[in-house]
């Protein structure tokens, strides 16, 4: 490449020393690295695209997926196509039928009650209906209207059939209405009862906890920050693997050092009982609820507050404050006006990520927070492992990772992906 | 602020001490729950508290069953081996195809560069509940939930992003004219890379090596999902531990865990100043 | 009602001859080397170790694994099953999850008297097993209970003991930190019995919303000072650090801590609710791991191997064979007769697991209940 030369040939193009236009012959070589690069990355991004994007896209996909009610009932899902709710009726005879034949062979799969356990996110109660159905569907004689009304009233009614029916479709925005509360009823979107909401409140509270746990964090981590930055880099170089020590633990080993400390016959209260500052009989209550989250997600997430703070303000340089000085600010004025707007950039990239780090914690919830101090995410837990709502966990996730993303969208604008440093 | 000017003013030198006395507490507040399960491990009894033995230094009020029940006691033990297993396999997947993309990430032109480089990040970003779900669903599908290599591949792509970022802020400082002195010399690209690259990156490597590792060794939630018996690691046995059967042998896991993160955190300070003389950013 | 005929029988131990049991297994054809046993940790898993796993395996030399999944059992074999790639041999679940996984499919039908091991005096095991066999997938182990352990040494009660369920609702009685279970079930129905609801109502009330609220509403007045436990040592645990004065679990775990551990907690056993826990078979095994398990089950589920388990831990045996050899706890060398839900003494106000409601509302009552919990 740097052995061209500057021959001016007859048609006025430089060449490289086989006569190539060397214009080409950059193309080429650029073209030539772009493509090495390429190859270079490939591997990883195969590799992160197969193990972890299209997981999520899968999971994405669930929060809207709904074969299963065209799956396990076809017939019927044909056969409700004709029938109307606003007629006021529940659907005739040829309906019954073609519902029978499918309840029948899903019976034999042992597929009904999984139907049914659908079908009740959408409606309480659809779920027993189904199961109390089972076993007496397959000794119906016709006509299978009465058949099945008289093992239950409510395959009588409209509402039971336009449940039905407009669960049909093979793919749905129930799950993401579940997951803000709402349910779609015969009269369209509306919210469940005041009793039964839960989600946009968890949202809430994770969010609200999860600045509570921000403010601290920037609180705690700001004079730590500024000490180092202002500290000989010797000393300040001891006092960063304080920060560093705890960064570097386990997050279940400071997890549990807080429930030993927080308990009610834990370290704190045995020595505020000791120094005779709290009564023996009345200890505090400081795990399982919302204070136990704050404190322990504070400590574990302090670090993540300390490392951006501490490189931005590394590159504060101390003549401005200097300067503003000898101009006649006081000690407060020169910091104020000079060196924390100077620092913002580092307030905003340390309470991103801690904000982005802790709307999705789970582990330390779940081990310290009680049910007061609980967040989204363990809610999302309790619906794959426990609950069985898959679709539900998805869309809540979905929402979740909407909201990170956004976050992180920001977090890029204001310091750069390429700029993250770790340690 | 790290020296008083001699004419400071009363308010001053006041201010100078509190300031002082405040960050104090707060290294207090970020240290002691680490110290503090240490001497507790030492307990003799099962408890979670300092009894009056051990507050009087008695030496009956310690004891060393509950190390010596982490060493004996197969649950544990299998699940050590299993942590030992899965994490550097996972961190080797993790090192090696996040070393190369990096380099390939740090050349002038790539087309799409911050779009890959999102998602190359995104295991880091996404929160682990959500990789957790995702994988769980996925990979039941495919077959790798439950398995050793489902697991090693979940950790492997959780850990590459930590590689990708130490390995990127090396090459920062990295000098491409050496490239191209080496190959005018005759070296092939291999040889450039392994006699004139990889020994200046290398102190980048092998932090994102150690971030990957205790990525893997430190993870519980996606394990939790992903895994099955046989794949039960540390964190999962601690995780159980504490919400099940709480016994102080948590206490000796998490001091034995505490003595690695510090050999890990010395290795790391090192590899940072060998890099920063490397690189003729420090005087040493 | 069959199943308190059990119980009694159970309770009382009528005599059968004590049977010789041969120490030699048939022959396994085509069986897998190594099995994988889910269960629930703790005391529990420790007793069917000392019972079943050991002893098969001396005989056998298999290998065991033991997963401590029961908790999240109907899940996982869910995904399992999606995935078509089922890694568990054998699942220890309570009575409803055998239901609900028999239900879906996702567990193997038994026939209980050809694969289980008929009783020593020949009665064939579906009438030794009777009631218990709720479900055509479950193979009965225990019969357990849930209810109350508290602790003994508590100065602001002045010397007052609990004597009945609803003692956990007096706050001004009994103040302090209580345990409870971190699901409706069984909670609901102690809720309405101490809100004034007659056992004999109890379930009409349930099927109500404002049944539901009511409960809720009960306990309401002791919300704030609730811990919610989902695992079952919990309970035990924080009794024995003083966390907590008072709270559920299962008889067995608290068993432990009064009888092995001999913490200052006593039993409360009004208005103990029973249950059944047993194996499971998921569906789909392939041949070579099915028959292993069927060998092991025909020899872990026999007359003796079912007394054997009630030395580790105080549940009383599925099959009315086993009851009268129930005998003396292997280390403390205590009766543990009395120690068992089943025993006459214990059994003054008694309820019996409504698995068919619990089929029927779960979900709709669950719902409600974390919604209440999170506020």
């Amino acid at each position: 490449m740097s052995s061209t030369i500057s021959d001016p040939a007859s048609d006025g193009v430089v060449r490289a020393a086989d006569g190539t236009p060397l214009k080409q012959r950059l193309n080429r070589a650029l073209r030539r690295e772009k493509l090495r690069s390429f190859l270079l990355i490939l591997p990883l991004l195969a590799f992160i695209v197969l193990s972890f994007i299209m997981p999520i896209a899968d999971m994405l996909f669930r929060s809207v997926e709904n074969q299963i009610v065209e799956e396990t009932i076809p017939l019927t899902v044909v056969a409700l196509k004709e029938w109307d709710p606003a007629s006021g009726e529940a659907p005739g005879e040829e309906v019954f039928a073609a519902f029978h034949a499918d309840f029948v062979q899903a019976f034999k799969d042992k597929k009904h009650t999984r139907l049914g356990l659908r079908l009740n996110y959408d409606e309480p109660g659809m779920s027993g209906l189904f199961r109390k159905t089972g076993r007496p569907s397959t000794k119906m004689q016709p006509p299978y209207k009465e058949a099945f009304i008289k093992v239950d009233e409510d395959w009588g009614t409209v509402e039971t059939w336009a449940v039905i029916k407009q669960a049909s479709p093979a793919y749905t925005d129930g799950y993401f209405l579940n997951a803000v509360d709402a349910h779609r009823t015969a009269k369209g979107i509306e919210m469940v009862p005041e009793n039964e909401r839960i989600y946009l409140f968890l949202f809430g509270r994770t969010m609200f906890l999860s600045i509570v746990i921000t403010m601290s964090c920037l609180l705690l981590g700001y004079p730590i920050a500024f000490l180092l930055a202002s500290l000989p880099l010797r000393s300040s170089n001891m006092l960063m693997i304080l920060v560093l020590l705890p960064f570097w633990t386990s997050l279940l080993v400071r997890t549990s050092a807080w429930k030993v400390l927080l308990q009610q016959q834990g370290v704190v209260n045995d020595f505020l009982v000791w120094i005779g500052l709290v009564n023996d009989a009345d200890r505090l209550i400081m795990i399982n609820n919302q204070f136990g989250t704050i404190v322990a997600m504070t400590h574990i997430l302090l670090p993540f507050m300390i490392l951006p703070l501490f490189s931005v303000m590394k590159t504060i340089s101390p003549n401005y404050v200097r300067a503003a000085k000898s101009l006649g600010a006081n000690d407060w004025t020169a910091f104020w006006k000079v060196y924390f707007p100077q620092s913002i950039p580092g307030i905003g990239a340390g309470a991103i990520l801690v904000f982005i780090l802790s709307i999705g914690y789970y582990i330390t919830p779940e081990l310290v927070g009680g049910t007061s101090g609980i967040f989204i995410s363990n809610r999302i837990a309790y619906h794959i492992s426990t609950s069985l709502n898959w679709g539900l966990a998805a869309a809540l996730g979905t929402i979740l990772l909407a909201l990170v993303m956004l976050l992180f969208y920001v977090y890029d604008k204001i310091v750069g992906i390429d700029n993250v440093k770790l340690g | 602020m790290s020296a008083l000017p001699p004419y400071a003013s009363k308010a001053q030198i006041t201010w100078h001490y509190t300031f002082r006395a405040i960050c104090g507490l707060i290294f207090f507040f970020l240290i002691f729950p680490i110290i503090v399960i240490m001497p507790l491990s030492f307990n003799a009894e099962n408890f979670f508290t300092f009894t009056p033995k051990m507050l009087a230094l008695d030496p009956e009020g310690y004891s060393l069953k509950h190390y010596q029940d982490f060493f004996t006691n197969p649950d544990w033990q299998q699940a050590l081996w299993n942590s030992v297993s899965i994490a550097p396999v996972a961190t080797i997947v993790a090192t090696c195809l996040g070393t190369l993309a990096a380099i390939g990430l740090s050349q002038s032109h790539v087309p799409f560069k911050s779009a890959i480089m999102a998602i190359l990040i995104s295991p880091m970003i996404v929160p682990l509940i959500i990789s957790a779900a995702g994988m769980y669903f996925f990979y039941s599908r495919i077959g790798l939930q439950g398995t050793y290599w489902g697991v090693v591949l979940a950790h492997a792509a959780l850990g590459t992003p930590f590689v990708i970022i130490t390995v990127t802020a090396t090459l920062v400082g990295f000098d491409r004219s050496l490239i191209r002195a080496s190959a005018s010399m005759g070296a092939n690209p291999v040889t450039t890379f392994f006699k004139v690259q990889m020994p200046l990156i290398l102190p980048g490597v092998i932090s994102g090596a150690l971030f990957a590792f205790i990525t893997s060794f430190d993870e519980v939630v996606v394990v939790l999902f992903l895994g099955s018996a046989s794949q039960k690691t540390l964190p999962w046995q601690m995780f159980t531990g504490l919400r099940e059967q709480i016994s102080p042998t948590i206490l000796a896991v998490a001091t034995l865990l505490v003595g690695i993160s510090i050999l890990l955190l010395t290795t790391l300070e090192l590899l940072r100043r060998r890099s920063e003389r490397l690189r003729g950013l420090s005087p040493g | 009602m069959k199943l308190r005929l059990l119980l009694l029988a159970a309770a009382s131990g009528f005599t059968f001859a004590a049977p010789v049991q041969s120490d030699e297994l048939p022959a396994c054809d085509n069986c897998a080397s190594e099995m994988t046993v889910v269960s629930w940790g703790g005391a529990y898993q420790n007793s069917q170790v000392k019972a079943y796993s050991d002893p098969y395996a001396a005989m056998t030399g298999v290998k065991f694994i033991y997963d401590e999944s029961s908790n999240e059992a109907v899940a996982k074999l869910r995904a399992m099953n999606e995935a078509g790639n089922v890694t568990w041999d054998l699942v220890d679940v309570e009575g409803p999850d055998a239901v609900r996984l028999c239900d879906e499919g996702l567990a193997m039908e038994i026939n209980a008297d050809e694969d289980l091991a008929a009783a020593p005096d020949g009665t064939p095991a579906s009438k030794d097993f009777g009631e218990s066999l709720i479900s055509g997938c479950f193979i009965p182990q225990i019969v357990f209970s849930t209810t109350f352990g508290y602790r003994t040494d508590v100065a602001a009660w002045n010397g007052a003991t609990p004597t009945s369920v609803c003692d956990v609702f007096d706050l001004e009685k009994f103040p302090g930190k209580r345990a409870l279970e971190k699901r409706p079930k069984k909670n609901i129905e102690w809720a309405l019995l101490c809100d004034g609801v007659s056992k004999a109502e109890l379930y009409n009330v349930m099927e109500t919303d404002e049944g539901i609220d009511r409960a809720l509403a009960k306990l309401d007045t002791i919300k704030d000072d609730v811990i919610w436990w989902s695992a079952g040592a919990d309970t035990p645990q924080l009794l024995a650090d003083g966390e907590i004065v008072i709270g559920s679990t299962y008889n067995g775990r608290l068993f432990s801590v009064i009888e092995e551990q001999k913490q200052p907690v006593a039993m409360l056993w009004d208005y103990q609710v029973f249950d059944f826990d047993g194996w499971i078979i998921p569906a789909g095994l392939p041949e070579d791991r099915l028959n292993r398990v069927k060998h092991f089950l025909k020899f872990a589920t026999d007359t003796q191997r079912l007394a054997d388990q009630a030395k580790y831990i105080s549940y009383g045996p599925a099959r009315a064979s086993s009851a009268p050899l129930v005998g003396k706890h292997e280390e403390l060398g205590i009766d543990m007769a009395p120690h068992m839900p089943t025993d006459p003494a214990n059994m003054g106000n008694i309820l019996v697991n409504n698995i068919e409601w619990w089929a029927n509302y779960a979900d709709d009552v669950d719902a409600k209940f974390q919604a209440w919990l999170a506020k």
